[in-house]
């Protein structure tokens, strides 16, 4: 049935509006699904046996008593697995780099606490934990390298047998003549800054479930993944299967990512094999210990950092030697890598010298949190922003504006290599914009007026800024398909998959545009590559400058078959056809219209042996990808007031204005949640955040009793400004902003600490800044 | 019969009102109310985030008092009426709260979203939230890794009237 008046009242702009969730209703209600939601009656379920020593040679493992236990169905150990005993080769590698091979399951050498010795699997979870604590391993202590101080130490302990020392990679990048320049310039300060571990923390940890299928030699592998075409690849190559054979299902519903999802880890490999080699589909789902001791962390750097400027505060050089903790395996050096191409930030600076220790350890392998490299490279640069306005008596927002790139300056080519090895060059931007909305929400005179007479009232105030660039919306492609479903509704597939960022609203919406249809015939789905051949993954807020123009170029090809189709129906020209509402009408009569049910009738379900004209557009539905030339720049300002009490050393946020500039916005209720979000990371990593490890390589903070996560009363929901500065490089202007909130706001609460209490004097190298960390830096503790 | 197995099959009777409907069921005592909740009763929307009682994702009300359901035992609460975030969607209507999570963008991967619900559910009967910091403090029995608290801030004001929640 037709209803003319729904197809021919004209389209009306959805994209850029604020649309609200789709996914919802589900969430809200208890009907989301999730990975641990899958519900086989002949479900196993598994649990691992993981190293409780950092370092150890694995005499023996004694699994008899796990095995008789009723309920187990296997326990397995690497003898069993030989198959599987393949590298997890690195993401990102360089030629210098020195290798250290990862099984998916120790072999004979466990290289930190929470590294896979067993799996045991079950009837239930209950069973197969009891199991796991009958498993006796045999370790053979070794030499334990805790920190990167001690994994460069020339004779410090070797965090592998049979390795001749710790160092991952080595490597300097230079920009003009550093070393002249840091001779010949009028001021040179040089400080050391640490930056502590910490996690991603989504609150559905990793989790993966398989089952093989006999009769079609097919393997079906949930995986609550960032990146399932990734996943696929990595299966193909380790059971030698070709990528048809495996679908790699990421679910409607994942419990949040933040990088540490879009790695590859063993239980990927062993969990889908032993439901192959058992002939049961087995489930295992990772607990909030195993998350802090297997999945990977990040931000551990320690930077050795020395800048030298003229007396107006004009940049001249920097030279920035850092130390980056890859753990006990190179999951891939996209950190540390990040962080040399973000140190020069939005500033303008002639000559620099980036060089990095990167080095094993006995601890968990570590890769990308959001901010991924970068929260550290601002922290370091900002930090030393300050302390040259501190120097020479300038106001810190003035020192800034001195250096930065003008908005007329782009592209501007940094003079460093990106971490693909072309010239890091950054597409658009408009810095001084960002710095003068920002000064100019907060009031900074105002502010310092206040601050002023607070303190006389023994009450101390900070403001700190926070200012940065990056690189988002990285290549190679992603991955986009639409097709007219055979009930006359629009499904839209991506390759890509989410875990909260709304891709089902927000595609749709560009969908409704690129098509000229309403919202409400447009179906989402996303992170299957049983639908889509082809895929990266969400990581580095890369999704919307890669996914959006392959959504608009599939729906505008799929939009002119659609017209075609209409043509043919009504038999008037193409040009006669428009699309609108939940079809096609014809310009210059719109009461006589086309529904997409009439057309998918005529073309894509077709009628069983009768033919169709020559040339009918049959079987509607295209895929396209986006391939970037190179990422697209983001970039944000922070600033911060903060209150210190130095009795207790406590910190409390008192506001964050933050200007944020991601280009072309889609959807703002979207971006707005993506960059408050990003800020309460910014604020854990800046203030609660950290992981211990002992001497002995004992992580210390295995719980949420011991690891802080910002709570509400912690934070304070930043005033958002908004900045666009479309990207010449995609075809929507747009950029990511996954990261946003998170990449400024260290090096912005750290300046408001140190600004509160610079009456005192004191320093705050070291992050999180901590009640401890205060009262130490005020001297209490003594 | 060993100490392992005697654990596993330590059976208790258990009877106890769920979302308005009289459950019946015979358990091992081992089995947190969490489990019995997913597993048993196939009510999947409580989660779990950390077994342990510190991220809140769990929580459900017994009796009317906001408990984390990964630290009880489901044998404790036999004769107990339990209400789970299944219930609070009454035919097809979203209670306030929930459209005001929806309204706000209070959520984003909605896995922690069951166990705010469901503390604020029983926070609302009993006070009024009319600033940023009862807010705040509402809140802050829970951990939202997504949305730094923003929306569900805004959301709890804009039903923090003493209204009722439910309807």
């Amino acid at each position: 049935m037709t209803d003319t008046t729904t197809i021919s009242s004209g389209h009306k702009t959805v994209t850029g509006t604020g649309v609200k969730r789709r996914e919802d209703r589900r969430l809200l209600t208890g009907e989301g699904k999730f990975l641990d939601d899958l519900n086989f009656s002949e479900f196993l379920e598994a649990a691992i046996v993981r190293s409780t020593v950092a370092h150890a040679r694995v005499r023996s493992i004694d699994v008899s008593g796990a095995i008789d236990l009723p309920g187990v169905a296997g326990v397995y150990t690497a003898g069993d697995l030989e198959e599987l005993l393949q590298n997890l080769p690195p993401k990102v590698v360089h030629p210098d780099m020195s290798h250290r091979v990862r099984f998916p399951i120790v072999l004979d050498e466990a290289c930190y606490v929470g590294e896979i010795i067993a799996v045991v699997v079950a009837e239930n979870r209950r069973i197969a934990e009891d199991a796991v604590d009958l498993v006796i391993v045999d370790y053979e202590p070794l030499p334990v390298v805790a920190s990167t101080a001690s994994a460069l130490d020339k004779d410090g302990p070797i965090a592998h047998l049979d390795a001749p020392d710790n160092v991952c990679v080595h490597i300097t990048q230079k920009a003009g003549d550093p070393d002249g320049a840091l001779l010949s310039a009028p001021h040179v300060l040089s400080e050391t800054f640490v930056i502590s571990r910490g996690g991603g923390h989504s609150m559905e940890g990793r989790a993966v479930a398989a089952r093989f299928d006999e009769v079609a030699g097919e393997l079906t592998v949930w995986d609550a993944t960032q990146a399932p075409h990734y996943a696929r690849q990595m299966l193909a190559v380790f059971y030698e299967m070709t990528e048809d054979q495996i679908r790699v299902i990421a679910p409607e519903d994942v419990g949040g990512g933040f990088g540490p999802k879009a790695q590859f880890y063993g239980e990927e490999v062993l969990i889908p094999f032993l439901a192959k080699k058992l002939g049961r589909p087995i489930k295992w789902i990772e607990d909030r210990w195993e998350n802090f001791v297997s999945s990977a962390p990040e931000r551990t750097q320690t930077h050795r950092m020395s800048v030298g400027f003229d007396d107006e505060g004009k940049l001249i050089v920097i030279k920035d030697i850092f130390e980056h903790d890859q753990g006990a395996y190179c999951l891939g050096l996209q950190v540390p890598s990040i962080t040399m191409s973000t140190l020069p930030g939005p500033y303008k600076i002639a000559n620099i010298h980036s060089e990095l220790f990167s080095c094993y350890t006995n601890m968990v392998p570590t890769s990308s949190l959001r901010g991924a490299g970068r929260p550290q490279a601002v922290y370091v640069m900002e930090r030393m922003m300050d302390r040259i306005a501190e120097h020479l008596g300038i106001a810190p927002e003035e020192v800034r504006r001195r250096n930065l790139i003008q908005a007329d300056e782009f592209p501007y080519a940094v003079g460093l290599l990106f971490r693909d090895g072309s010239p890091l060059t950054y597409d658009s931007g408009n810095y001084p914009g960002l710095l003068e909305k920002a000064e100019s929400r907060i009031d900074l005179s105002a502010f310092r007026d206040r601050q002023i007479r607070e303190r006389k009232e023994g009450r101390f105030l900070g403001v700190g800024i926070g200012m940065c660039v990056e690189g988002t919306g990285l290549g190679p492609y992603e991955g986009a398909r639409v097709r007219l479903t055979n009930f006359g509704r629009i499904m839209l597939t991506l390759a890509a998959a989410p875990q909260g960022q709304g891709y089902q609203t927000v595609y749709a919406q560009l969908a409704a545009d690129a098509l000229n249809l309403d919202m409400d015939v447009i179906d989402v789905r996303h992170g299957d590559t049983g639908n889509i051949p082809f895929g990266q993954g969400t990581f580095g807020s890369r999704v919307t400058a890669n996914a959006a123009p392959a959504v608009v170029d599939a729906c505008t090809q799929l939009k002119g078959d659609l017209v075609k189709a209409a043509s043919m129906l009504l038999g008037v020209p193409v040009d006669q056809i428009e699309l609108s509402g939940t079809g096609a009408f014809v310009v210059d009569d719109p009461e006589r219209t086309m529904s997409l049910l009439e057309i998918t009738r005529a073309f894509n379900v077709g009628r069983h042996g009768i033919a169709v004209k020559p040339g009918s557009p049959v079987g509607l539905e295209r895929t396209a990808y986006f391939t970037p030339e190179r990422a697209a720049y983001s970039s944000s300002i922070n600033i911060c007031v903060v209150e210190v009490d130095p009795e207790t050393g406590m910190v409390e946020l008192l506001r964050s204005v933050l200007v944020h500039d991601c280009g072309t916005v889609l959807n703002p209720l979207l971006v707005d949640g993506q960059v408050y979000g990003g800020f309460a990371h910014g604020v854990g990593n800046a203030l609660y955040e950290e992981m211990h490890f002992d001497e002995s390589g004992q992580p210390q903070t295995v719980s949420y009793l011991d690891y802080a996560l910002p709570g509400a009363l912690e934070l304070v929901t930043p005033e958002l400004v908004d900045q666009e500065t479309p990207s010449p490089l995609n075809p929507l202007g747009v950029k990511g902003v996954g990261e946003s909130g998170t990449i400024p706001t260290p090096a912005a609460i750290a300046n408001a600490v140190e600004d509160a209490l610079r009456p005192f004097g004191a320093r705050f190298n070291r992050l999180p800044i901590t009640p401890m960390r205060v009262l130490d830096a005020l001297g209490v503790l003594d | 019969m060993t100490e392992q197995e005697q654990i596993t099959t330590d059976l208790h009777p258990l009877h106890l009102t769920v979302n308005g409907k009289d459950v019946d069921s015979v358990l091992d005592s081992r089995i947190s109310l969490a489990d019995f909740l997913r597993h048993e009763l196939r009510l999947t929307g409580t989660h779990l985030g950390c077994e342990q009682g510190s991220c809140g994702a769990c929580t459900v009300i017994v009796d009317g008092v906001a408990v984390r359901s990964c630290l009880m035992f489901a044998v404790q609460l036999n004769g107990s009426t339990v209400e789970t975030v299944e219930s609070l969607c009454v035919d097809g209507q979203l209670s306030r709260l929930q459209q005001a999570f929806h309204e706000e963008h209070a959520l984003q991967c909605g896995f922690c979203t069951s166990g705010f619900l469901m503390s604020l559910t029983a926070h609302l009967r009993e006070h009024q939230v009319t600033n940023d910091q009862e807010a705040r403090e509402a809140l802050s029995g829970n951990i939202c890794r997504c949305t730094g608290y923003a929306g569900m801030v805004k959301a709890l004001l804009a039903v923090g009237d003493g209204e009722s929640t439910t309807q």
